[in-house]
């Protein structure tokens, strides 16, 4: 734990996103000073099995939630092709609360997403990607849709994309807002024309993805970082952060902290000294902090206790039963009304629920009302044990993980504030017995 | 061939089963809702769960593909524990109302339920009310029953072909049913009540009509059409109260049409329950006795040559062989089945459908001419569907005759004999498709056969398979579709004129013009019964129809439901149903019937039970030999090649839902007619 002040936060030079608040131009003219688009052609005439092994050796874990490695995703792609191209999908569907920092890349920095676009896409031998960005990013749809025609305009994707004879087109496809399109599948569906309901896996989107052709699925995140990363080595990512952890990572902090705002540390960055260095500390001070949310809302809240001394990262996060999710740190004091904070998040699962498969579609309305209950206590204590069981019942008999998003707030609601939950259902009942 | 383990035991399954799959050769039942065999995999209701080794969760064995070296549990606690789990959230928002559920007692919810239900709900919270749908005349909706396992939306969208049916809303204010209120426009619509696995989609014709436990099972054969579809007949006491399919991957799969479904309402109307004697002009109730003297006073002494018989559409060989020897023994060889007037008959693989409806499923290229197959066998169209399906539309089909919607892909080509001409040609387009098909067919309908130049088109077609390869080693690509279910039966047992003796349209212009003074009308209604106003018409059947209408005497028959009866389906396959109730009244089983008037004549055939008279059919044609399986027809000569006229071919169904007495008399029917059929009023019945 260092001290506040030290000079040892993430230096600018080290920074991927250098205009996240868009103090500069986000155009091309811009990124180009910047360093993006600086000397691709160099980076994809090294190969491909080159550009992956990069990733591999950069350590990278996919920032949509899941943290699964991403060279190791590149390399399930087919390395010929049977006949059917190959697609790379951007998942721009940024919606779980209190995520907010894809769309500031889009916003601010959408040439080094289109750039990792081209370096993927041609690492997994894909001439065409699609970006789908949900709807309601309109503002961030149109700076990336000008940037990607700057891109065209300067030859830098379209045919013989920088000069290095790959042919590459980029598609920018608007969503219609649904939270579960955030799901590759999903996504894929959407993608496709249809209702956005996640697949069954297998297969997987590697072996037959957007239109039955492979596809890889990937973050705004890790694909606008990949060129930086091939620019300055797999071996400068994975310097950053703990083993099987490395890099620098978004952080997107909102809620009771003097300053919200989102940041590009490293990864390992102990929680406290996260919120306190760039956010101006809770609101009250430290010892005011009631829980925090690290992963955006499908995560377990964590107490206090907790919080004092855990490290932003996967590894670290999952070991207190939490998780790092999209690193959307959601920072409550001791003002929040945990048990309402958490019935909302469950009535939005209930709301975005896709109604496919059952455990998901009747479980989420069932935690629903019973969370509602229990903000006012209008329960009786062994109903805790029953929501405790239903979300048990949800938990890992989904189709996708929106169900196991539905049942982990509530379960780390349970897990560290019964006594509170407790305290409500006594009070209700002294109150309707008197 | 991946080797699994399921519960210690060891099984090899195919290559590209699922676990499900292999769990049941294993011998583990594993509970279902969302699975079907016939329907895509959605993997949705998450009621086959199941452990497997090395899988972080339980794992839907109706998705999973079976690998080798797997290791799953069926009976696990983790399995038990999700399994218990997904039926309380089933449960939960399904109302508790199986004792006024039409699908009590045959519903998969409550039986699972009974294995993986607890013994009370711990739900406290409001249940969901869903708002029913308007699907039409048949399927009845209690849309708050729906569990969402989506197989109605899979069987429309794949099976029937029409894509009415989706879910609308998310989460647990999904709701299943039409995108828009709109009734389902499929002849095979009433499938939906059997595939739906709780009571959402009923019958509604049936509706609070009867329990399963009440009702006698009775297994049979459908008349409807010449499908032969293998059915369920469920009767109480002396009523037919509804049919339902019976699995036949050779004929009807598990799927069966609304007519055959439905029409059986039908055999509550119009029945003839005794026998009738016209009297001064009117007919008047008789006993046999009276009925049988009345006919021996007409034909005793008559020439033979002046007595003809016709058989109609839905009556069983067993009738057809008693009628075909009383008419031998009275002189007459003036039989004819073909009551449409159609030239089929000849050598046996110029009038079945060679390729058998399974065979289908390895053809490549499929020309149809002069059937709307959709309306004539609504059960083959399904195949061709399939097939379609199967082959991701690289299926080509080609259509000379009417224009008609078959919900799949295909080649409008022309009208009629041009077309034909063209293709046999070469110059049409559709020429090279079948050249090109490794196995092509070719499915000639009765539109195309019963006009006058129906021998020259059928040379015409034959000339086709000829020339595109359609018959080569084990592959019979030529087809005839037949609407009638007595039709190969009665062309396979020789019901039809003798050398130099009527057919039906000289049988028809003879009693007009009082050469043929004595008519036998065995189920026969299609005919024009203007031209018989002069002959003593003696009519048997069922139901009191035009036949009826114009007779002189009329002998009760049995229904398709009341007698142990042989059908040969378009294929050639002769099947045998059995009797679920009696017939009505004094009505009797037909060929017992014509026996007993054959004794009445003192020209008694000699058969004394069902037994004999099926002995006799052996001895008549090989076809009812071997029952279940239809014998190859050898490839030969026939057709005469000549002039073809101009017009183009007309299906003979114009109306779906009515094509015979049965059907005519459903109430059901009527209904479908007066929702589906535009302009029903205009079009005539054929």
């Amino acid at each position: 734990m260092q001290a506040k002040g030290t000079p040892d936060m993430l230096q600018d030079k080290d920074r991927i996103f250098t205009n996240l608040y868009g103090f500069q131009d986000f155009g091309l003219k811009g990124a180009q000073s910047r360093g993006n688009w600086d000397g691709t052609k160099g980076l994809i005439e090294k190969g491909r099995d080159w550009i992956i092994d990069e990733m591999k050796s950069s350590g990278m874990r996919g920032r949509g939630g899941a943290g699964f490695p991403t060279g190791l995703k590149w390399s399930f792609m087919p390395k010929e092709s049977d006949g059917r191209p190959s697609y790379l999908v951007v998942n721009a569907d940024e919606g779980e609360p209190g995520t907010c920092k894809d769309r500031e890349i889009m916003r601010n920095d959408p040439h080094t997403l289109i750039e990792g676009c081209l370096l993927a896409s041609f690492a997994m031998n894909a001439h065409a990607a699609y970006i789908y960005i949900r709807g309601e990013f309109y503002h961030e749809a149109s700076n990336l849709q000008l940037a990607i025609d700057q891109a065209y305009e300067a030859g830098l994707v379209g045919k013989n994309a920088c000069g290095s004879g790959w042919d590459f087109d980029i598609y920018l496809h608007l969503g219609a807002g649904a939270y579960i399109c955030g799901e590759e599948t999903a996504l894929i569906e959407s993608l496709e024309g249809k209702k956005g309901q996640p697949r069954l896996k297998p297969p997987f989107p590697a072996n037959s993805g957007l239109y039955g052709c492979p596809t890889t699925v990937n973050n705004v995140e890790s694909i606008a970082a990949v060129p930086t990363i091939l620019r300055r080595g797999g071996s400068w990512f994975s310097s950053f952060g703990r083993e099987n952890n490395h890099g620098t990572k978004l952080f997107a902090i909102s809620g009771h902290v003097e300053k919200p705002c989102t940041v590009e540390e490293a990864m390992s960055i102990p929680l406290r000294e996260l919120i306190e260095k760039h956010c101006g500390g809770v609101r009250g001070g430290w010892d005011n902090l009631l829980a925090v949310i690290p992963g955006g809302s499908s995560v377990p809240l964590m107490p206090k206790d907790v919080c004092d001394d855990v490290l932003m990262d996967f590894d670290g996060l999952r070991e207190v039963g939490s998780g790092l999710g999209t690193a959307a740190v959601i920072v409550m004091d001791k003002s929040t009304d945990i048990v309402y904070a958490i019935a909302r998040l469950s009535e939005f699962y209930k709301h975005e629920s896709c109604g496919q498969c059952t455990p998901c579609r009747e479980g989420t309305g069932w935690m629903m009302r019973m969370m509602t209950r229990m903000v006012r206590g209008e329960a009786t204590l062994d109903e805790i044990d029953l929501l405790w069981d239903v979300t048990k019942q949800v938990e890992g008999h989904t189709i996708c993980a929106l169900g196991d998003a539905a049942a982990w707030p509530i379960q780390g609601l349970i897990r560290h504030f019964r006594p509170e939950m407790e305290r409500r259902i006594k009070e209700y009942r002294a109150r309707i017995a008197a | 061939m991946p080797k699994l383990t399921v519960d210690g035991i060891e099984v090899e399954v195919e290559a590209g089963a699922t676990v499900l799959q292999a769990c049941e050769e294993a011998g583990k039942e594993i509970p279902r809702f969302c699975y079907h065999e016939r329907l895509s995999i959605a993997g949705n209701c998450r009621m086959c769960l199941v452990e497997m080794e090395r899988a972080p969760k339980p794992v839907a064995s109706c998705a999973m593909p079976a690998a080798d070296g797997m290791v799953i549990k069926t009976d696990s606690d983790l399995v038990k524990k999700a399994r218990n789990g997904v039926m309380e959230f089933l449960l939960i928002n399904h109302p508790l109302d199986c004792p006024i559920c039409d699908q009590g007692g045959e519903c998969d919810l409550q039986d699972q339920a009974m294995a993986y239900g607890f013994d009370s709900s711990r739900y406290a919270e409001k249940k969901r009310a869903v708002k029913d749908k308007e699907l039409g005349p048949i399927v009845k909706t209690i849309m708050t029953r729906c569990i969402h396992c989506t197989r109605c939306v899979r069987f429309s969208e794949e099976v029937a072909g029409v894509g009415t049916m989706g879910a609308v809303y998310r989460g647990e204010d999904t709701e299943v049913g039409p995108y828009i209120e709109a009734s389902i426009n499929s002849e095979l619509s009433g499938n939906l009540i059997d595939l739906c696995p709780v009571g959402a989609l009923t019958s509604k014709p049936y509706a609070f009509t009867a329990r399963p436990w009440e009702l006698k099972k009775t297994d049979s054969i459908d008349v409807m059409d010449a499908v032969g579809s293998n059915i369920r007949i469920d009767a109480r006491s002396s009523e037919v109260l509804r049919v339902l399919p019976r699995i036949n991957e050779d004929v009807n799969e598990e799927w069966i049409s609304d007519k055959t479904r439905y029409a059986i309402d039908g055999l509550k109307r119009q029945r003839l329950d005794r026998p009738y004697v016209r009297v001064d002009g009117k007919l008047v109730p008789a006993s046999w006795d009276e009925a049988f003297a009345a006919i021996k006073a007409r034909v005793s002494g008559l020439d033979g040559k002046k007595i003809a018989a016709i058989a109609g559409d839905t009556v069983d060989c067993e009738s057809m062989t008693a009628l075909k020897d009383l008419m031998g023994s009275l002189g007459s060889a003036n039989i004819d089945c073909r009551q449409d007037g159609s030239k089929v008959g000849g050598p046996r693989s110029s009038y079945i459908f060679n390729t058998t409806i399974a065979g289908i499923e390895e053809a490549d290229a499929c020309l149809i001419v002069g059937a709307n197959v959709r309306a004539e066998a609504p059960i083959i169209n399904s195949r061709l569907r399939k097939r379609w399906r199967a082959t991701n539309g690289d299926f080509r089909v080609g259509i000379i005759g009417e224009k008609w919607d078959p919900t799949y892909k295909n080649d409008y080509l022309g009208a009629g004999p041009e077309t034909l001409a063209e293709i046999l040609d070469g110059k049409n387009d559709f020429a090279k498709i079948l050249k090109a098909a490794d196995k092509p067919m070719i499915i000639v309908g009765m539109g195309a056969l019963n006009r006058e130049d129906g021998d020259a088109v059928l040379a015409a077609t034959r000339a086709i398979a000829e020339k595109f390869g359609m018959v080569a080693g084990e592959w019979n690509g030529f087809n005839v579709l037949h609407t009638a279910a007595s039709r190969v039966g009665g062309l396979d047992l020789g019901f039809v004129p003798g050398e130099g003796c009527l057919a039906t349209n000289d049988i028809l212009d003879g009693a007009a013009k009082g050469a043929v003074e004595v008519v036998y009308l065995l189920g026969a209604d299609e005919v024009d019964m203007s031209k018989l106003e002069k002959a003593f018409v003696i009519y048997q059947g069922a139901m009191g129809d035009a036949g009826a209408q114009a007779a002189d005497v009329i002998l009760p028959g049995a229904a398709y439901t009341e007698k142990n009866g042989t059908y040969v389906n378009t294929e050639g396959r002769a099947q045998q149903g059995w009797r679920a109730v009696f017939p009505r009244g004094d009505a009797r089983e037909d060929w017992a019937i014509v026996r007993a008037l054959s004794g009445a004549l003192d020209k008694t055939l000699p058969y004394n039970n069902i037994d004999a008279v099926r002995a006799r059919m052996v001895e008549l044609s090989p076809t009812f030999a071997s029952l279940n399986v239809p014998t190859k027809a050898e490839w030969t000569d026939f057709g005469n090649a000549g002039e073809m006229k101009s017009d183009g071919f007309m299906s003979p169904v114009r109306n779906f839902y009515m094509t015979d007495p049965i059907s005519r008399a459903s109430v059901t029917m009527a209904k479908c007619t007066e929702a589906f059929v535009k302009d029903a009023a205009a079009e005539k019945v054929a």
